[in-house]
Order: C-alpha cells, then structure tokens, then sequence
C-alpha cells in the first residue's frame, strides 16, 4: 500500500512541476520574441467573440432564476423591491465570474485540450519543433494571453445579461418597478465588489487555458489519449475554477474590505 | 586555415556523428551503444524491427528526444548539449519527414509547405509563394496548392511532408518510415524524390524504413539529368552505389554495416530472415 501511495505522490509532484514549467516557461515567452502575432488575435477571436454566445444566455437565464427564486424568498420579509440588489450582488461577485469561467472551461478548455492533444498524437508539435517553431511561443501564449483577457470581457458581458435577465423577471413577473429595480442594482455595489467580479475571471482565465494547454501537451495514447485528454482537461478546469474561487474570494475580502 | 564550417563544406564530410549514445525509456533499452557517421551527399539506411529504436535515432538528430549517454555531432555541433532555443539553429539545415506526414491539419499545402518562411522568416510573400510552387513543382503536386492534407491521397500527403521538409533548402534531409502504408507504385514515387533529392540537390540523406524493397530502391538507383534537361531514375553505377550504407538494427545495437551488396550476401541468420 505504501509503495503505491509513495508513487502517487511523486506522479502528482512530477504534474505539479511539468505544470509550473510549462507555465513559467510561457510567461517568459510573452516578453521575449519572437511572438505571433497573427495566432494571438485568431485566439482572441476564438475564445473571446467565439464564446460570446454561450456567456450571453447562461449569464441572462441565470440571473433571470436568480431572480425568480429570490423573489420568493424575499416575499417572505416583504422585501420583494429590494431583489434587484441581491441579483447585482450575486452575480458580479460571484455568479458571473464563476460561471462564465465553468462555460468557458466546456467550451475552451475541452476545444484546446483536444487540439493540442491531436496535433501530439499525429507529430504535429514534433514536426513544429523539427520545423523551428516553439510550441509554447505559437500555441500557448496566443491561448494563454486570450484566456487571461477574454475571460474577464466575458464576465462582464455575463454580468450584465445576469442583471438585465434579472430586471426581466422582477418586472414582469414579481412586478417590481423599472425604477426600483435598477436603482437597486447600484445601491449594494461597492467598487470593492467590482475589484472582485474583476479580479477573479483573470485567475480564472489564466487557470482555465493553462490546463487545458498543459493537458494537451502532455497526451499520449493516440485517439483514446485525446478523448481522455478532453474529459481530464474539462474536469481540472473546473474543479480548479471552484478551488481557485474560495482562495480568490479568502484573499480579495482579507486585502481590500 | 581550414575552419569546421569549410571541412563540412568538402565532399565526404562528416556531417552526422553518433558515437556511442545510449537511451532508455524506463527498464527498455531502446540503444545500448550506437556508433555511426553519415558523410556528406551519402545516403544511410537505417533497417530493423518495429520497435528497434529506428525512428528514436532521427529524433535524437532533430534534438526532439535527448541521448541518456554518448556524443551526437550534426554539421559540426553537439546536439547532445544544446538548449532548445540553440536547437532551432541546427534544425534549419535539417528536414525530418515524419511516419504519417505529420502536416498541419488547419493549413493548406500552400501554408504547410512555406510553413518555415511564413513563420519564422521575413521573406517578402511572393517569394516564399515562388518557392513554394518550386518545390511543389519538383515532386509534382504545384497544381494541389490551395487544396488542405485531408484532400489528399496518402502518397501525395507523404510528399507533400518531403516538400515541406526541403522547402528551408536543408543539407541533410531524414526520412521516417516515409513509404509504409503505400502501395508499391506510390512508394516508388516517393522513393524517386529522396533520390533525386539526394543526387540533384546534393542533400545528404538518413533513411528509417523496414520496407527492405524501398530501401534497396534507394541505395541502387541514382538521379540523373539529360542533356534535354529531362531528369531520370536509373540504376545506379558502383560507385553511387558505395555511397549508400545500410545499418541493421538488433537489441539497440548495430548488428550489420555495409553496402547494399554486402547485405545481399550476409550470412548471419536475423540478416537472412529479415531479408527473406
């Protein structure tokens, strides 16, 4: 038993140093040339524009249920005009960063993954070496300064279609006032608030591209491999993205409340 | 005074040196002690089982796999020592056409092909597009250039791979099982361009192939160019046929060194059974 225990760990600090590695190794490239350019707008597009979509309707549905189930529960206290501050509330710290960070995690995380993880099983990043090219400089980087950027942009989109699907339901479902809703999603928000909902989806992006980047690289096993990549890729991105919240969360509320 | 770059520019210079390199992956020893040099123009013609460590060796000349042991010289460099960014140097004088192609599956021909000088090089765009219409032309594939790899049959994929590889003008080209899977016509295609690769471009050549018929093919036939200016294969004089050595691989060793005559008339049993 103990043999085995001994091997997982030492399996689970050889990923944790492979990780760091690829990751320091990436961030160096971002400084250093040469750089492409080309690839790094395409990535913006892809995961940024490409990921529009998904971001709008999970951001509007869940603020609209956000908003339906607390209506509810703040008819019991009378306090039905004030849903609008809850809705704001919860989604800018909390559910905008995270869910558009799992949707993109589906989305983005499981699409690298299987990229990268194609182009190991077939020599692609082989025949890139053989042909000059560094593989972290052409594939991670665009990715990863995409992932960083696009991640919070997405948020934020996501926090408004939260709130405006919010606004939906509170006016012509709980019949709560246009005036009152609105003038209630800016009373409970602190710039503090805003620092959060900020702050987060850039760990998050950063998270979310560097494992699914490091996955990719690291499949073996051909099509099956590239599957497996796929689902380990999705998996650790998102348990990541919720273990990542808590800490962001533990640190922003120590540093800037 | 004679400097390393002017005695690699002779003809016969030692342009890949392998001198006693080992690897293991784990418990398997893929090559226990290997030892083997590759002149400049000479074609070397690497013969073993699956498994042998035959394509193990072109990625330790490419530095895309690192020696556990020993000393690997390419043009005058030891690879065994050099970072990845040193790498990138000794890799634009070497051209390595993967087992299945290995082309980009997002880029056309076009860009696979010019791959090298779209992206790592400033030359201007129409010359890289003369370039690679050039080199698309001299294995026959100019009128696929804006067609993607999955449009292709698989011989023209493999040649594609070979226009790619020689498109940077390498000096030493390495050729990874490049005819397996192939029906017998197609291979011959693919065969006649290392040929004619080696013989017109002066392109010193390492072959990994267990197709014995391809790689006899290769070390038999020469290039040559008449005087209408109409290149052909033909079978190769003595001379040409001395400058391609084959190399057997068994146990991560080298059990058989030596021309293609010389291995007809092998007597050892494994030679005699893989050559039957």
């Amino acid at each position: 038993m103990l043999p085995f225990i001994e091997n997982r760990l030492k399996q689970a600090a050889l990923e944790v140093q492979e990780y760091v590695r690829l990751v320091t190794a990436a961030i160096h490239a971002i400084f250093t040339r040469p750089r492409y350019t080309y690839d790094i707008v395409q990535q913006f597009d892809t995961i940024g524009v490409g990921s529009l979509t998904v971001v709008i309707l999970t951001g509007f549905f869940t603020g609209a249920a956000l908003c339906s189930q607390s209506g509810l529960t703040l008819d019991q206290f009378g306090a039905r005009p004030i849903v609008g501050r809850l809705v704001s509330a919860s989604m800018v710290k909390e559910l905008g960063p995270v869910l558009t960070a799992l949707m993109l995690t589906g989305r983005i995380g499981s699409g690298i993954a299987a990229e990268l993880g194609s182009m190991v099983v077939t020599d692609q990043i082989n025949a890139l070496r053989a042909l000059g090219t560094d593989p972290i400089r052409k594939l991670v980087v665009p990715r990863m300064l995409a992932g960083l950027f696009m991640a919070p942009a997405l948020t934020i989109i996501s926090d408004l279609m939260g709130i405006f699907g919010g606004w939906v339901v509170a006016r012509f479902q709980l019949q709560v006032s246009s005036a009152l809703y609105w003038s209630s999603v800016t009373d409970v928000l602190y710039v503090q608030d805003l620092y959060q909902g900020l702050i987060k989806p850039f760990v998050f992006g950063f998270l979310i591209v560097t494992v699914a980047c490091y996955v990719g690289l690291r499949t073996s096993g051909g099509t099956q491999g590239v599957g497996k990549a796929t689902t380990i890729a999705v998996v650790a991105g998102s348990v990541a993205v919720i273990a990542a919240d808590f800490f962001v969360t533990q640190f922003l509320v120590w540093a800037i409340y | 005074m004679e400097t390393a770059r002017d005695i690699l520019n002779e003809p016969g210079a030692p342009v890949v040196l392998f001198d006693r390199v080992q690897l293991a992956f784990d418990e398997k020893v893929v090559l226990r002690d290997l030892s083997f040099t590759l002149l400049k123009g000479h074609t070397k013609i690497i013969l073993g089982a699956s498994g042998s460590g035959k394509s193990t060796i072109l990625k330790i000349i490419t530095g895309l796999l690192r020696s556990d042991a020993g000393v690997v010289w390419v043009n005058g460099q030891r690879v065994d020592q050099l970072t990845e960014a040193q790498l990138m140097d000794v890799r634009d004088d070497l051209g390595l056409i993967f087992q299945e192609g290995a082309l980009f599956d997002s880029l056309t021909v076009r860009e696979n092909v010019g791959y090298k000088y779209y992206e790592e090089t400033d030359m201007p765009l129409e010359q890289v597009d003369a370039r690679v219409k050039e080199v698309l032309g001299f294995i026959g594939l100019v009128e696929h250039l804006d067609k993607m790899p999955s449009e292709l049959s698989g011989g023209q994929r493999r040649r594609v791979a070979i226009a790619r590889a020689m498109a940077f003008k390498p000096r030493i080209l390495l050729y990874d099982e490049a005819t397996t899977g192939l029906d017998p016509i197609t291979a011959i295609t693919v065969n006649d361009e290392v040929v004619k690769l080696r013989d017109l471009e002066g392109v010193s050549s390492i072959v990994v192939t267990h197709q014995l018929r391809d790689a006899f093919y290769v070390a038999t036939h020469m290039a040559v160019r008449d005087a209408s200016g109409q290149v052909r294969v033909v079978p190769a004089t003595p001379e040409k046929c001395e400058e391609a050595e084959f190399i057997m691989l068994k146990d991560g060793l080298i059990c058989f060194e030596g021309t293609a005559e010389e291995l007809r008339r092998a007597t050892d049993p494994y030679l005699q059974t893989f050559l039957s």
